[in-house]
């Protein structure tokens, strides 16, 4: 314990001394949040977008609207109604289709859904769908986005601040040093991976709490539950972190094996831009990036108040990738 | 009883709270009688490269054993395998007549010839963090006065000189008072007045009964320090003993180097000189007798130089090219 102590400490002494890392880890998320509250005060993209909940009727028939058919409209097909319902309540879809029942949804206080249904209702073929409104205030683009730069810089901070120190630990003899002592891979690594959580912790706190302050971000749900997805997302990157490590030699080596992870999990696990409406295959990709989990869970904390139950397999994912990750590391991790 | 028994017998007599140091160094006395290092055998490939051959040598407790040879030879290799660092390909490693075990590392401090540590960390915080590591660290007071390290303790270990970054480097290598130290070409890259330095640290470790061993490219320095050699090359040791007992087995004399111009007129010598640059230089077995035929030929004396051979004239005469 006293080894594993040891170079806990000298790790955080070693970050939190490097000013200009120190600096860069929370000013940029905090930039990346004020700079995305900034620029999308509402909305994150300006295409209108309606969710749908049934069959659409088939191209060209007589139940076949123009306005299924207009540009710059993009519809987002789901399989029951409620989950649409609750976005439409936030402003996060600006219009809901039931095909079942004839009935369209508008939130009463939308200025995108007072546009769309005026489209919808206009000739040549006003619809014949039924009006039904909702009401709730809507979400921002900050309150749904920071879950997501939250998750970034889980990411980043991990990948970098474990696989990358490892990587040049290794090349500059630093863990040659250490393997001329008595300390065992494990508490070297097992202090590696304890003291970035930490550090990632911190930021990830900072961060938040820094901006929370200005911007009084949506929180609907539990604060505990919420701590638990971050520290189950810290643990899953930072054993991802050590995996990318366990053998590289070469620092560039390693930033380009992490550009090619962390660039895919930035575009395709919905950070900036839902991915509600994108292709299926995208979608599917975005399965496999433990990020994703984590921002979903997240998101559905904050913004819907979503309790274990709902957020249970995205917690059940992180802990099997963070397992599977922390095995592969044991097994693969050399210290030249 | 023999020797261990008496001793082990006196250590459980020895009131508590004696300081360790005391107690091991008066244990590696009474146990001087086995090598502290034996070495069997030893080889190490890197691929086809032979870098370490089947090497074999033991070390005296107490000694500074060094380790010569050029670039390439295999000696940081060698003791690199030695220090655990790498798995041997073959060959034995005995530390005091047994295998080298996990405990070994507990037992041996490192300076290697290139170490990077943990940035952003003051000298005495590198110390204190290499001195946890071990079960029972050397007080870091003695380490700091040992190694004088006192004016700048408290410094960023980023922001140190060459020579003090060897001194804290050597430090690091003290933090569990080893009785066996690995020493791998600390003074490359220092002044001859940081080297002076260190060499002095050096001695004042051996004269607390420690052992070194060295791996160098200042030939001066082997003869400074050491008492035994061993000459490495392409893996192979291609000499060792003790470095005047290989100079005199090897040269006999000494060189003698004489003016051209002071012989003029004598035709004969016993031994033959060699002319180059306006001297004639002898290399004989009997220098005495060269001076005294140059003294019967009336040579003025006042130009002569007698030069004694050193490690580097050795290396030269056993592989044929120079020490990089």
């Amino acid at each position: 314990m006293k080894k594993f102590w040891a170079v806990f400490v000298a790790r955080n002494l070693e970050f939190f001394r490097d000013r200009s890392t120190f600096i860069f880890n929370l000013v940029f998320p905090i930039v990346l949040i004020f700079g995305f509250a900034w620029a999308f005060p509402g909305g994150g993209g300006t295409t209108f977008k309606i969710g749908t909940f049934g069959s659409p009727p088939a191209a060209g028939s007589s139940a076949d609207l123009p306005f299924l058919h207009y540009k710059y409209l993009q519809f987002v097909p789901y399989p029951s109604l409620d989950v649409p319902l609750e976005r439409l309540a936030h402003h996060q879809i600006d219009m809901l289709l039931d095909f079942t029942k004839g009935q369209y949804y508008v939130n009463d206080s939308s200025s995108n859904g007072y546009v769309l249904e005026r489209m919808l209702s206009a000739p040549p073929a006003p619809s014949v769908f039924a009006k039904m409104t909702v009401s709730g205030a809507p979400i921002r683009y900050v309150d749904w986005l920071v879950p997501g730069v939250i998750g970034i810089n889980i990411l980043m901070g991990s990948l970098s601040g474990v696989g990358f120190v490892i990587v040049r630990y290794r090349r500059n003899g630093v863990l040659k040093r250490f393997k001329a002592t008595p300390l065992r891979a494990f508490e070297f690594v097992s202090a590696q991976v304890l003291s970035r959580f930490f550090i990632v912790a911190f930021i990830s706190v900072f961060v938040f709490a820094g901006t929370d302050v200005f911007l009084h971000f949506r929180m609907a749900g539990s604060w505990a539950l919420l701590a638990l997805v971050n520290l189950l997302a810290i643990l899953c990157m930072i054993a991802l972190g050590l995996v990318l490590s366990s053998r590289i030699k070469s620092e560039e080596v390693a930033g380009g094996v992490m550009n090619l992870i962390t660039w895919p999990m930035m575009l395709l696990s919905g950070v900036f831009f839902s991915l509600e409406g994108t292709p299926q295959a995208m979608q599917i990709a975005s399965r496999a990036f433990p990020i994703t989990y984590y921002i979903e869970a997240s998101r559905a904390i904050m913004l819907d108040g979503a309790g274990l139950a709902q957020v249970a397999g995205d917690l059940g994912f992180l802990a099997v990738a963070a397992l599977v990750f922390l095995g592969a590391a044991a097994a693969l991790f050399k210290w030249e | 009883m023999n020797d261990a028994a008496e001793l082990r017998s006196a250590v459980a007599h020895l009131p508590a709270g004696r300081p360790r140091h005391y107690l091991k160094v008066t244990m590696t006395q009474s146990a001087s009688a086995i090598p502290i290092l034996e070495v069997r055998g030893l080889r190490k490939y890197y691929g086809k490269v032979k870098a370490v051959d089947g090497i074999d040598f033991s070390v005296r407790e107490g000694s500074c054993f060094g380790i010569l040879g050029p670039n390439g030879a295999g000696k940081t290799t060698a003791i690199e395998v030695i220090e655990t660092i790498h798995e041997p390909d073959s060959g034995q490693i005995l530390y005091r007549g047994e295998p080298v075990s996990r405990s070994f590392k507990e037992n041996i401090g490192i300076q290697f010839q290139d170490t990077s540590l943990q940035e952003f960390l003051t000298v005495r915080e590198t110390l204190e963090l290499f001195s946890k590591l071990y079960p029972e660290p050397r007080p870091i007071d003695q380490i700091v006065e040992a190694c004088s390290l006192e004016e700048f303790i408290d410094r960023d270990n980023r922001r140190l000189s060459g020579g003090q970054r060897q001194r804290m480097l050597l430090g690091i290598a003290l933090v569990n008072d080893p009785d066996l130290l690995f020493l791998d070409e600390p003074t490359t890259g220092l002044d001859p007045h940081a080297r002076r330095n260190f060499w002095r640290l050096v001695e004042g470790i051996k004269a607390k009964g420690k052992t070194v061993i060295l791996t160098t490219h200042y030939m001066d320095e082997a003869e400074y320090l050491c008492d035994d050699i061993i000459v490495m090359d392409h893996g192979h040791i291609i000499e060792s003993g003790r470095p005047r007992e290989l100079l005199l087995k090897h040269f006999g004399g000494a060189l003698i180097r004489v003016p051209e111009a002071a012989v003029s007129g004598v035709s004969a010598f016993s031994c033959p000189p060699e002319g180059e640059g306006g001297f004639l230089t002898f290399d004989c077995e009997d220098a005495n007798a060269t001076l005294r035929e140059l003294v019967a030929a009336g040579v003025d004396l006042k130009g002569v130089s007698v030069e004694r051979r050193n490690l580097d004239d050795l290396f030269l005469k056993l592989t044929g090219s120079g020490l990089d």
